[in-house]
């Protein structure tokens, strides 16, 4: 005998992440969902970007870190609020799930906060999967990675809202084609801003900046 | 990755949905759907549900998973198309104005039970 059951396995995630979205439109609060393969280069553009910010929009983080605290570290140097998250004990060490996002929020001072940055685990394939109840999400890819990884996960690259070509300060000691990476990220979303920066010398922020900047004062108004 | 939180999720929700009046149910499959951009290797799911399966009252049952095709349609033309290499744009008009309307599916369909 067969019974129908239909229900989306990851329904008890989508519910929490509905739950977490409609605080954060109570409690005016942007989120921004930061992912990337391992050292992309993802904490290093958010102090960047958080020191650009200050003290006009008003940021915290919650970091999703394996085993350490050098992340969180690295981002209090900002002076925002950092919170660590261990990644979810029961779904693995692969993506930063709602609930957890929700229990993390519990500890920052929501009112006080523009900005809620979410830097994701170093993954680009489960994070893309889990709704955390964000209002924008980022993909940051290097150039010392392959120009083919916006092919090789499409899921990414079609949630995201904006790609972070990072490490661009390398390409002169690289045989990296930098317009075959934008191709491909293109091809798979013909809609993605794409933005080429170096975290490490600045350049190319501005753009990048003025795109976040816009949104968060958007859901701000 | 995380298949086997995945598992798990799968085995609790078809667990739940078991008969509770009927005796000794043996649960003889659990069928799923799987898209094929859904950030999931079948493989590796299947795997990580025999594990998960044991000392539960699904012990036995078999994970089905029925693989969803990627199909977008041209919100420019409307063309509608399988997807199937990483290129998102119309087939038709090249437009990169587009909606996914299968293929991230991870659904639970349903369960089969033994006939007592
Ligand atoms: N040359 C150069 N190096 C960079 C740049 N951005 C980051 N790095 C270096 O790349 C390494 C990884 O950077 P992180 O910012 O830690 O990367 P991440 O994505 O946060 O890494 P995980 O959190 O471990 O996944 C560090 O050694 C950084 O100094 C850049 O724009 N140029
Ligand atoms: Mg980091
Ligand atoms: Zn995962
Ligand atoms: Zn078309």
């Amino acid at each position: 005998m067969e019974i129908k059951v239909v229900r989306k396995v990851l329904d008890v995630n989508d519910t929490m992440a509905q739950q977490n979205r409609s605080r954060f439109a109570d409690e005016k609060v942007f989120v921004l969902n930061v992912m990337s393969s391992p050292g992309s280069g993802k904490t290093t553009t958010l102090v960047k970007t958080i020191s650009r910010l200050l003290p006009e929009i008003k940021c915290a983080v919650i970091v999703g870190d394996i085993c350490s605290t050098i992340d969180a570290d690295r981002l209090s140097v900002t002076g925002v609020q950092v919170v660590q998250v261990n990644t979810d004990e029961f779904g693995g060490d692969c993506h930063l799930a709602a609930h957890v996002i929700g229990n993390a929020a519990n500890s920052i001072d929501l009112e006080a906060v523009d900005l809620l940055i979410v830097e994701n685990v170093g993954n680009l394939v489960c994070p893309a999967e889990f709704d955390i109840g964000e209002d924008a999400r980022v993909v940051v890819l290097s150039v010392t990675e392959g120009e083919d990884k916006p092919l090789k996960y499409p899921l990414m690259f079609r949630v995201c809202d904006a790609a972070l070509l990072n490490k661009t300060d390398l390409l002169p000691y690289l045989e990296y084609d930098k317009n075959d990476a934008v191709k491909n990220i293109l091809q798979i979303h013909p809609d993605m801003s794409v933005f080429e920066i170096s975290a490490k010398t600045e350049e190319g922020f501005e753009p990048w900046i003025m795109w976040l900047k816009e949104r968060v004062k958007k859901k701000l108004a | 990755m995380h298949e086997m939180g995945i598992a798990m999720q799968i085995v609790e929700i078809a667990a739940a949905s078991i008969p509770k009046n009927v005796e000794n149910i043996q649960v003889e499959r659990v069928n799923i759907k799987v898209g094929k951009l859904s950030a999931v290797v079948p493989e590796s799911l299947k795997f990580c549900f025999e594990i998960v399966v044991k000392d539960t009252p699904l012990s036995g049952a078999r994970l089905v998973i029925e693989e969803v095709p990627v199909v977008a349609r041209c919100n420019e033309c409307s063309a509608e198309w399988t997807i199937t290499g990483p290129v998102f744009t119309c087939i038709k008009c090249n437009s990169g104005s587009i909606q996914i309307l299968s293929g991230r599916e991870l659904d639970i369909v349903s369960i089969e039970i033994a006939d007592p």
